[in-house]
């Protein structure tokens, strides 16, 4: 059951590679050693991944995917407006500092874009928080003083930043800490969020 | 007995090739030869062929040694063998002397039919587009319709560029390690000082030193010299020397008194001893040379638009002479095109010489690269 505990670990993988067809093209930001990339060239797509880390550069190229060694944070300069039909960033977001410019850096490469992102105020989150401790969970897996993220906010957050910068949301899938989908009180429910993303106007 | 990983002892061979080849400056040779050495075993679909293309002063003897001299290893050893990043035991490895090289092809010290007398300075100035069109030939004799991969560093890793962009039929891989799209006005620059230490050098005659029974030693020397702190980084200079000084230093004169003045006049005393000075000129000027993008009005993604290789294209944190950033012009134009390739950034110290250098991760991934190549 190989493909059950894959999709154990990364549900919103499913999520994402629904949105896409076969013949297009992507760019993975932060695509690790390649996972994303292998199921989507599976499906006939073409992908190319941007990751800092020596360890994950050399297993991408181990994988045989098209890895990129880059620092996100330092934008996406060398890529052209319009380069791909999609760009991801999954599970990446929380650890950018530079959170609105990375964002319009995606769709300005991209036609549209998925996010993906652990939702802080999942119910169990919450509670972590009420109790007085933070939150430890299958989606923010790290304590406080290890973790990578830098930037805690909620699907409300997010929606609104959209809105501001005149981001339209064009999908969302909501999972549990299970990677069951969510169907009602997403914010409260929701332990991962994964949007698609597009140009608004 | 050879060592394990090495491939052992080997030989250069020659093959002269009666079909005129005419260069890019216009020059026709009728006839002309180029020395090269194999490694492991081409496959009987002959879909293993690796070919390595040389930098400014490399040559056909990439790895192993010569059976009376076992200290004498190929200049990417660490490399190339069983076992190794680039594996004998799967790939069967062509290494090539360049024309207009010193070491056995077709050059300046060839003698010209036309005249008896060796060629010179009449030597044609070659470009990389003029060996691609070389290393084809070479290619067909051993009836390779295809390379499984094309690889060097520095000018080695541009000729595996153009190759991609001139015969994109006959190479699938091409590894262009710590190369650029082009030279800036700086590397030019440096060029020319080194080309006119030489060509200033009393002992130059013009460039037919060899019928006044010379060579321009000094002049080499220098281009050496300064060709080498451009292969070094900053870092491993203060490193390596900082302001080290020699026994006897502090006497207020112009004797040699700190190790880095030391290390570089040995540098180019032993370059300057054995390389051939119209070589050198005739290398940084393919270097000088060397814009793909020019035919298509500058536009490197417009020249990379037809090829079909898959790429990995390789960079080093402390090179300067062709730095990380002019690798990405080159990815940058590739992923324009929807190309397939991989991109690193090795960290180290070494500058611009790191291509060359035994790092245990630089050498992971080009294995990593390399296995995934079917032959």
């Amino acid at each position: 059951m190989t493909h059950a505990l894959h999709t154990l670990r990364r549900p919103d993988f499913d999520v994402i590679a629904g949105w896409m067809k076969a013949d297009e093209s992507v760019l993975d930001l932060g695509c690790g050693e390649g996972e994303l990339l292998q199921l989507l060239a599976g499906r006939g797509l073409r992908g190319w991944g941007v990751e800092r880390d020596p360890g994950r550069v050399l297993a991408a190229v181990e994988n045989g995917i098209n890895v990129i060694q880059s620092d996100l944070e330092a934008g996406l300069a060398g890529f052209e407006d319009d380069a791909f039909d999609h760009v991801v960033l999954s599970r990446t977001l929380q650890t950018m500092r530079h959170t609105q410019q990375i964002l319009a850096e995606m769709l300005r490469v991209g036609r549209e874009a998925v996010v993906s992102f652990p939702n802080f105020a999942y119910w169990k989150n919450r509670m972590a928080v009420l109790n007085g401790r933070m939150p430890v969970s299958e989606d923010l897996p790290y304590q406080w003083y290890d973790t990578p993220n830098v930037r805690f906010f909620t699907m409300l957050d997010f929606e609104s930043l959209c809105a501001g910068m005149g981001v339209v949301i064009r999908d969302r899938q909501v999972l549990d800490e299970r990677g069951e989908c969510v169907t009602e009180e997403h914010n409260f429910l929701g332990s991962l969020a994964v949007y698609r993303i597009g140009r608004g106007g | 007995m050879a060592e394990p990983g090495s491939v052992g002892p080997v030989e250069s061979r020659s093959v002269v090739f009666t079909t005129p080849l005419t260069f890019a400056a216009g020059v026709t040779l009728p006839e002309w030869q180029l020395v090269y050495e194999t490694y492991g075993t081409l496959n009987a679909e002959r879909s293993n062929a690796i070919l390595i293309c040389h930098a400014l002063s490399g040559h056909q003897h990439v790895a192993g040694y010569p059976a009376d001299n076992p200290k004498n290893l190929g200049w990417w050893d660490n490399m190339i063998g069983p076992g190794k990043p680039i594996d004998t035991d799967r790939f069967f490895v062509v290494g090539v002397n360049n024309l207009g090289g010193c070491h056995g092809s077709t050059g300046p010290a060839t003698i010209n039919p036309a005249t008896g007398q060796p060629w010179g300075a009449d030597f044609p100035v070659v470009t990389v587009p003029d060996w691609v069109q070389a290393q084809a030939r070479l290619a067909d004799h051993f009836g390779i319709d295809a390379w499984a991969a094309v690889v060097g560093g520095s000018l080695g890793g541009m000729q595996a560029l153009q190759w991609t962009i001139d015969l994109p039929a006959r190479v699938r891989h091409a590894l262009v390690i710590a190369a650029a799209p082009k030279l800036t006005a700086e590397n030019i620059a440096f060029n020319d000082v080194a080309r006119q230490a030489i060509i200033t050098d009393p002992e130059f005659h013009g460039g037919h030193f060899y019928r006044h029974g010379t060579r321009p030693t000094r002049g080499l020397r220098l281009a050496r010299m300064l060709g080498h702190i451009t292969y070094l980084s900053d870092d491993q200079m203060a490193e390596k020397f900082g302001r080290k000084k020699r026994p006897g230093a502090g006497s207020y004169g112009f004797d040699v008194e700190f190790e880095i003045e030391s290390y570089l006049r040995y540098q180019g005393d032993k370059f300057a001893g054995w390389f051939d000075a119209n070589t050198y000129l005739l290398m940084t000027k393919a270097l000088d040379y060397f814009d793909p993008a020019e035919p298509f009005g500058g536009d490197l993604a417009a020249a990379l638009a037809g090829a079909s290789a898959k790429y990995l294209v390789v960079s080093f944190t402390t090179d300067w002479r062709f730095s990380p950033a002019r690798s990405r012009e080159i990815v940058n134009a590739l992923v324009k095109n929807h190309k397939d390739v991989s991109y690193v950034e090795i960290t180290s110290p070494h500058g611009h010489d790191a291509f060359l250098m035994d790092d245990h991760y630089y050498h992971a991934v080009v294995a990593a690269y390399m296995a995934n190549i079917p032959t």
